[in-house]
């Protein structure tokens, strides 16, 4: 068969990429630059309006606390985890459970979270004090954490593997050597571990950062982050222009995005080195 | 030493488990409490009733079966697409792998929400072709799960000698469609479980795309039933989580000793891993 007769078979795939994909990713790139059907720069100015502006630096900032108190967190669970018997009930159980609540997420979470803080909530209830429950839906109270729900989790799950790469000839090696515990975790496992903990932290960074879901389900007053305030240029009837800088929004999204996972990808590569096992 | 570090590991996930068991605990308490404050399950008992959840909840039913549809559309879609073409990208054309495996990773950079706003008009015209059906909203979750249906996929590949299979099975007078389908397919099976288990998790959970689209899965329909009959949405709630963790925990046993992970936690290190 001729090249041009090989080349048929993968046409399908590259007509649905084009359509679903590459469509998709050029209707934001360029309507970000176009209003009313003439190029401007009016929807990338927009980005400079205070909403837009304080919603970036909410979700800046979610992220940020989110992706580093539950790396923190996470890392120690993950060490924790990684000292139990390798195929025993106890890791299976919580790699499940953490895997649930990485992915399911989203609505459910904010459930949860409603059933337990809410006027009605559980512990509302339990522990008496009336009233309050407001503070749930704010993004820098209730919404940060919420987002440790699957933050945490995803940690677990990222970070699991590096954890359990730690050899234990390793730390002998350090004990026959004279060594104290702090000494091998300060001289040994913690640079080992860094460029995976710093890769697994910017992982989470996005992934706060991209959800939509939970934020959605909880917060119904006004748009305090990014995402919604882009779903917030197509659900509300749209104001004229208004969809220009949605794109223009979304491609600000994608531009942090793609940074962070470069730098992810750069690292990812260094920490591996030490996971061939 | 050892002493030390199982009391370290129980503190730590006795912690772990209260701070995540406790809003789980308080969804069963909401759901099993009634106005006057005693323990009922009549929440619960309607919800098991699926005659009851369609007259009274006709959103809940719809989106239910919305998301079934989706997960089963999305998985085959997915297959057709990604199995040949990977297949036959190995054995023709090389030289197109790394910009395949490049646009296949492509949409771990995009956002869903991004995502939403680069389809809407992809979007007008599947409404105007194929209609407002919820199903089709398995072209979009295609794109979402391509960077993790192609990691598990191509680790299949990268473990069979796919040329010599198709080279003597073409030898024999197969076709390519029998090579596909009695030879490669079989042989990928895990590979193809996988993705599969992945793809319908991710159907099942999402809610971006379906609610700015305005069409109902079973997320969307767990919101907009959160908002008028709290108790019913979440006792949903709690029951997809319980059944989604029930499944991962039995299947992390049958995953065997190769790995103590669940598949959704070799999706989160696919993720990792594909740089």
């Amino acid at each position: 068969m001729r090249p041009s007769g090989a080349l048929l078979g993968v046409v399908p795939f590259f007509a649905y990429v084009t359509v679903f994909l590459l469509i998709p990713a050029l209707v934001v790139v360029i309507g970000a630059f176009v209003s009313g059907g003439r190029p401007t720069l009016g929807n990338i100015r927009a980005l400079g309006e205070p909403a837009v502006t304080s919603a970036l630096w909410h979700s800046v900032v979610l992220s940020v606390v989110t992706a580093v108190v539950g790396a923190v967190l996470g890392a120690i669970l993950a060490y924790a985890v990684s000292t139990a018997r390798p195929n025993g009930v106890l890791k299976r159980f919580v790699t499940s459970l953490c895997g649930v609540l990485a992915q399911f997420g989203g609505v459910i979470l904010a459930f949860a979270f409603l059933a337990t803080f809410s006027a009605q909530g559980f512990l509302t209830r339990l522990l008496g004090v009336g009233g309050g429950g407001l503070w749930l839906y704010e993004w820098d109270k209730g919404l940060m954490l919420v987002y440790l729900y699957f933050q945490v989790p995803l940690m677990l799950i990222v970070f699991l593997p590096a954890v359990e790469g730690l050899r234990p000839q390793w730390r002998e090696a350090t004990e026959t050597l004279g060594g104290s515990t702090a000494l091998y975790w300060r001289k040994v496992a913690g640079p080992i571990l860094l460029p995976s903990f710093i890769g697994a932290l910017l992982l989470l960074f996005t992934n706060a950062f991209s959800a939509y879901a939970t934020a959605a389900a909880l917060v119904s007053q006004g748009a305090p982050l990014l995402p919604l305030q882009i779903g917030g240029t197509f659900t509300s009837e749209v104001v004229l222009g208004q969809e220009g800088v949605g794109k223009a929004m979304a491609l600000a999204m994608v531009v942090v995005v793609a940074i962070v996972m470069t730098a992810y990808a750069v690292l990812d590569r260094r920490a591996s080195k030490w996971l061939v096992r | 030493m050892r002493r030390r570090q199982d009391l370290f590991r129980w503190v730590v996930v006795t912690l772990t488990l209260v701070f995540f068991g406790l809003p789980l605990f308080s969804m069963l308490e909401f759901t099993t409490r009634d106005s006057a404050g005693h323990r009922t399950a009549a929440t619960w008992s309607a919800l098991a009733d699926f005659g009851v959840i369609s007259t009274r909840y006709p959103d809940l039913r719809a989106g239910f079966l919305a998301s079934v549809g989706l997960a089963v559309l999305t998985v085959v879609v997915m297959l057709v697409l990604l199995v040949p073409t990977m297949t036959w990208v190995r054995l023709r054309l090389p030289g197109l792998g790394r910009t395949v495996e490049f646009i296949c990773l492509l949409p771990l950079t995009v956002p869903a929400i991004v995502l939403v706003v680069g389809l809407t008009p992809v979007y007008a015209w599947v409404t105007y072709f194929l209609g407002g059906n919820a199903i089709w909203l398995s072209f979009a979750y295609v794109v979402l799960v391509l960077p993790y249906a192609y990691r598990s996929l191509d680790a299949g590949l990268r473990a069979i000698d796919v040329r010599t299979l198709s080279e003597a099975a073409r030898s024999l007078g197969a076709s390519w469609t029998t090579v596909m389908l009695k030879v490669i397919l079989p042989n990928l099976r895990t590979a193809v479980l996988s993705a599969s288990f992945l793809a319908v998790a991710l159907t099942l959970g999402e809610f971006t795309i379906a609610s700015l689209f305005s069409r109902t899965n079973l997320q969307v329909a767990m919101y907009l039933i959160g908002k008028s009959d709290a108790q019913i949405s979440i006792a949903v709630g709690l029951a997809s989580l319980v059944f989604a963790f029930v499944i991962l925990f039995a299947m992390s046993f049958v995953g065997g000793a190769r790995s103590a992970t669940s598949p959704l936690a070799r999706l989160r290190r696919n993720r990792k891993e594909l740089t």
